[in-house]
């Protein structure tokens, strides 16, 4: 590891203070940030530990959710608005990493964690246009069975980890940032950035700014949503796929929708192509394999992860149903 | 900078890249809690922090400064054995034993975690509080601490005994 200073940020403005130097960097639990240091993936200067700014979860005056970034996972996970009014969310924290790691993870660390693509990982033997830009990728020819089929490029296919902004997207989740010139909110979907040319560009963060909050809108229909995920272990494995859902059914007619993809794309991945095609549609298991092949038609698979394709539909398809009743 | 260590405090490494789990081993002699993986991926290095089981692995012993850690040797002496040490060993719950510091410590700290309803990805009811510790449950939230000899089975063994409701394990 290479050497750092350590610094404890006592408020935001004492973290935007130290986080102007070139080289610094924010530092949460650390699951992911001191392991890339380990393998001198990445080398800050300096650390800002920012677990000690707000890490409250209140309510908001209209009804929605407000969580600090410096929440743990397992805080989010616990709490009981979330647990009743957004299980999706819980149910997305619960599936991903393990309960140590959920005890450490922040919610700011969390949207801000790296791919897990080998080839990034491997400093020493692979090309990796995110790790070095421009030295190419050894994904795109290489063992990609777990890569993205969506929001690829020819510069990069690694997908975006997180469980947990996989339910953010679905939920229409906004991400509060401080910097030097003040405060602004993105919606978590324009939060991360496809990889294009520039995989090592992951966010419209500027350099310097910090995540200080996630903000839940209202959205009384997420009570009834759901987050499955398909690895290849039991638990404690990232996803090939994963799906987050809420719907509201009328009569039988999907009134309204929200799906979100993990594990298959470049970044949490809002399925608006499926909403708009399922929104006034019957709720069946037809409408829904419609819905899901309306948005996998942009896939773009790879030698080895074209299964995720039907995979993920079939995901989709499962878990509409289970939400409506029309697996029954 | 300082820390409390198994009830004693203990002064902090100047250099901020030493882990916590190189702090507990090499710096303060306590050889209880192991290095596995050393990334986060076997949960041999698994501690308490403030009563929350986290990988030492992968956190900055600077960043325990103000806080509390408990190691297995905080947890029981051979002497003296935690409730979990006794069962790990009635119910053959390791073999080699390299794992088992963490999965003690692990352990302790999913009784807490169940106690006060966090959710596991295998709970059904999410907006119930109350927690059954079925062995289901148990394999769930004891999933982040590999034991390569197999012992699994015993571990979880142990860990119903010690901490399952009856009902649980109806």
């Amino acid at each position: 590891m290479n050497p750092f200073t350590y610094t404890k940020a006592t408020d935001a403005a004492d973290a935007l203070r130290h986080g102007a130097a070139g080289g610094a960097r924010y530092l949460g639990g650390g699951t992911n940030l001191v392991d890339l240091m380990r393998e001198t993936i990445e080398k800050p200067d300096a650390l800002i530990d920012v677990t000690g700014l707000s890490a409250d979860i209140v309510e908001t005056g209209d009804g929605g959710l407000l969580i600090g970034a410096a929440a743990r996972n397992t805080a989010v996970a616990e709490h009981e608005t979330v647990r009743t009014r957004y299980p999706v969310l819980a149910r997305a924290l619960v599936a991903g990493a393990s309960p140590q790691i959920r005890n450490m993870a922040t919610v700011g660390g969390n949207l801000l964690q790296r791919t897990r693509c080998p080839y990034f990982y491997d400093a020493d033997g692979a090309r990796c246009n995110k790790r070095e830009p421009g030295t190419g990728c050894d994904a795109i020819d290489g063992f990609n069975r777990g890569h993205a089929i969506l929001g690829a490029s020819g510069a990069c296919a690694a997908t975006h980890p997180s469980d947990m902004a996989v339910a953010l997207a679905a939920l229409d989740a906004t991400v509060h940032l401080r910097g030097a010139d003040g405060t602004r909110s993105v919606p978590l979907t324009e939060f991360h950035t496809l990889p294009g040319d520039h995989p090592e560009t992951e966010t419209v963060l500027r350099p310097g700014e910090l995540i200080t909050a996630v903000e839940l809108p209202p959205l009384p229909f997420a009570a009834h949503s759901a987050y499955r995920k398909v690895r290849d272990r039991a638990s404690y494995a990232f996803a090939l796929a994963s799906v987050a859902a809420a719907v509201d059914v009328e009569d039988g007619t999907v009134r309204d929708v929200r799906l979100a993809l993990g594990g298959v794309a470049t970044k949490p991945w809002r399925a608006s192509r499926a909403e708009e095609a399922l929104r006034g549609q019957p709720a069946t298991p037809e409408s829904f394999r419609a819905a899901a092949r309306a948005e996998l038609e942009a896939a773009r698979p790879l030698r080895d992860n074209a299964f995720k394709i039907d995979l993920t539909e079939r995901i989709i398809v499962a878990v509409l149903s289970q939400l409506t009743g029309a697996d029954q | 900078m300082s820390v409390i260590v198994n009830g004693s405090p203990r002064e902090l490494p100047d250099d901020p890249r030493v882990s916590l789990l190189d702090f507990l081993r090499e710096r303060l002699g306590l050889p209880g809690t192991k290095k596995g993986c050393d990334q986060g991926a076997c949960g041999a290095c698994t501690v308490l922090l403030d009563g929350e089981r986290v990988l030492s692995c992968l956190t900055l012993a600077v960043q325990a400064d103000g806080r509390d850690v408990t190691t297995i040797e905080g947890l029981g002496t051979p002497g003296d054995q935690h409730p979990l040490q006794k069962a790990f060993i009635a119910h053959d719950g390791f073999q080699c034993g390299y794992c088992t510091p963490g999965q003690i410590c692990s352990a302790v700290g999913l009784a807490a975690e169940a106690g006060r309803g966090v959710p596991s990805h295998v709970t059904g009811d999410l907006t119930s509080e109350d927690i059954a510790l079925t062995r289901e449950e148990i394999r769930e939230r004891m999933s982040g601490n590999l034991c390569r000899c197999g012992a699994h089975n015993g571990i979880v063994d142990a860990i119903t005994e010690t901490y399952a409701s009856a009902e649980a394990t109806a």
